[in-house]
C-alpha cells in the first residue's frame, strides 16, 4: 500500500515536471516520458513504452494528455490515470489563466501589440514549414488514395468550408473501408 | 449555461482532434470562432502564437483561455474537462484493451488513413492566420490592403526555418522584432 502511494506521488511530480518545462508539443513530451519512466525508473519496458506512445498518438486528444493516461494506467490503473492528467493539466492552465488576465492590457500596448503582429506572420510561417514536411512525407508515400484524400480535404477545408468534424468523419470512414479492402485483397 | 456549452464544444475538440500538435488547430478554430465566435480571428492567430511558447498541449491552452474569457475560471475549468473527457475514456479503454490482446492494427490503419486529411486542414487553417496577418483579419483580400512588411517577414521566418533549421521559438520572437522595429522606423 505504502509502495502504491509512492508510485502515486512519484508519477506525479514527474509528470508536473514534464509538462511545465516541455516547449514543442506532443511528441517531445512522449519522449520525455520514455526517457523518465524507461531509462531512469525502469517502472515499463521499452518495447511497451513504444505501443503505449503509438497509443497515444494514434487516439484522439491531446499527445501529452494521452501519454500521461497511458503511463499513469499502466503504472497505477485509473488512480494512476487521475493523478497523471492532474499534473499534466495544472502548469498549461496556470499559465494560460494568468496570461489571459493580462492579454488585453498586453494587447493595447503599442510595442506588444506591434510585436504581436509580427508574430502572426511567424507563426504562420512555423505552420507553413511543418505543412511542407507533412505533406512531402505523404507525397514520397505515392499512395494515390492517400494524395486523393489530401487534396480533397484541403479544398472542402479551405474553398468549401465545410465542418472541421464531417471531414474528419468522412476520412476515417474511408480509412476503415480501406482497411478492409486492403485486407481483401491480400487474401487473394 | 455557457458553461455547459463551453463544455461539450471543447468535448467536440478533444473528441475529433486525431494526429497531435497543429491537428487540433482547426478544430477550435471551427467551434471557437466559426461557429461560436468567442474569439476573433485575430484573438485565435495570437492564442495560437502564444501556445507556441509555452509548454502545454494547444487544446488545453485554447479550454483555459476562451474558458477564462467567456465564463471565468469555471469557464475554463468546463472547457478543460470537455477537452479531456474523450481522452480519459478512449485511451484508458485502449490501454486497457492493449494490456489484455497486444494489438491495434486497426487504430493505426484508421489513423494512417486520417493523416493526410489533418496536414489538409492544418494548411487550411494555416491559410486563414496568414490571411489575418497579411490583410488584418478583413473579409475581402485586396491588394492595395496588403501589409507587405508582414510578407517579407513570413519570407525570411521560412527561409530561416527551412534553409538555417533556426528554433520556431526563437523565429517567432525574431518575426515580432522586426515588425515592431519596421513600425517604429515608418511611423
Amino acid at each position: 500500500m505504502k509502495q502504491k502511494k509512492e508510485v502515486l506521488v512519484k508519477l506525479f511530480l514527474s509528470t508536473l515536471y514534464l509538462s511545465a518545462f516541455t516547449f514543442g508539443g506532443g511528441y517531445v513530451i512522449v519522449t520525455l516520458m520514455k526517457k523518465k519512466f524507461v531509462d531512469e525508473y525502469h517502472w515499463i519496458e521499452e518495447d511497451e513504452m513504444l505501443d503505449l506512445t503509438a497509443i497515444a498518438q494514434s487516439s484522439p486528444g491531446a499527445i501529452a494528455v494521452n501519454g500521461a493516461i497511458v503511463v499513469g494506467y499502466k503504472l497505477a490503473g485509473l488512480p494512476g490515470v487521475l493523478v497523471s492528467i492532474v499534473a499534466t493539466v495544472i502548469p498549461p492552465f496556470v499559465i494560460i489563466a494568468l496570461i489571459s488576465v493580462f492579454y488585453n492590457a498586453f494587447r493595447n500596448n503599442w510595442l506588444i501589440s506591434q510585436m504581436l503582429e509580427g508574430m502572426q506572420a511567424g507563426v504562420g510561417a512555423v505552420i507553413a514549414s511543418v505543412v511542407y514536411d507533412m505533406a512531402a512525407g505523404i507525397v514520397e508515400g505515392r499512395n494515390p488514395a492517400s494524395l486523393c484524400i489530401m487534396a480533397g480535404a484541403f479544398a472542402a477545408a479551405c474553398f468549401f468550408e465545410i465542418n472541421v468534424i464531417c471531414i474528419i468523419l468522412v476520412c476515417g470512414l474511408i480509412g476503415i473501408v480501406r482497411t478492409f479492402l486492403s485486407k481483401g485483397g491480400e487474401k487473394r | 449555461m455557457i458553461c455547459l456549452q463551453l463544455f461539450f464544444s471543447f468535448l467536440q475538440i478533444g473528441l475529433f482532434s486525431f494526429g497531435g500538435g497543429y491537428a487540433a488547430m482547426p478544430l477550435i478554430q471551427g467551434q471557437v470562432v466559426t461557429q461560436h465566435g468567442w474569439l476573433g480571428m485575430t484573438e485565435f492567430t495570437d492564442l495560437v502564437t502564444i501556445s507556441q511558447m509555452t509548454p502545454g498541449p494547444i487544446a488545453i491552452n485554447s479550454a483555459t483561455f476562451v474558458g477564462i474569457k467567456i465564463a471565468g475560471i469555471p469557464g475554463a475549468l468546463a472547457a478543460t474537462m470537455g477537452c479531456i473527457l474523450p481522452s480519459c475514456i478512449i485511451v484508458t479503454l485502449i490501454a486497457k484493451l492493449y494490456l489484455k490482446y497486444r494489438n491495434m492494427t486497426v487504430l493505426q490503419s484508421v489513423l494512417g488513413s486520417l493523416r493526410p486529411a489533418v496536414v489538409a486542414m492544418i494548411a487550411s487553417a494555416g491559410i486563414s492566420i496568414l490571411v489575418t496577418a497579411f490583410w488584418d483579419g478583413s473579409e475581402k483580400i485586396r491588394l492595395p490592403d496588403t501589409d507587405w512588411s508582414l510578407v517579407l517577414i513570413f519570407v525570411i521566418c521560412i527561409i530561416l526555418l527551412k534553409k538555417f533549421r533556426m528554433n520556431p521559438i526563437g523565429v517567432m520572437l525574431l518575426a515580432g522584432v522586426m515588425k515592431a522595429a519596421v513600425s517604429a522606423i515608418g511611423g
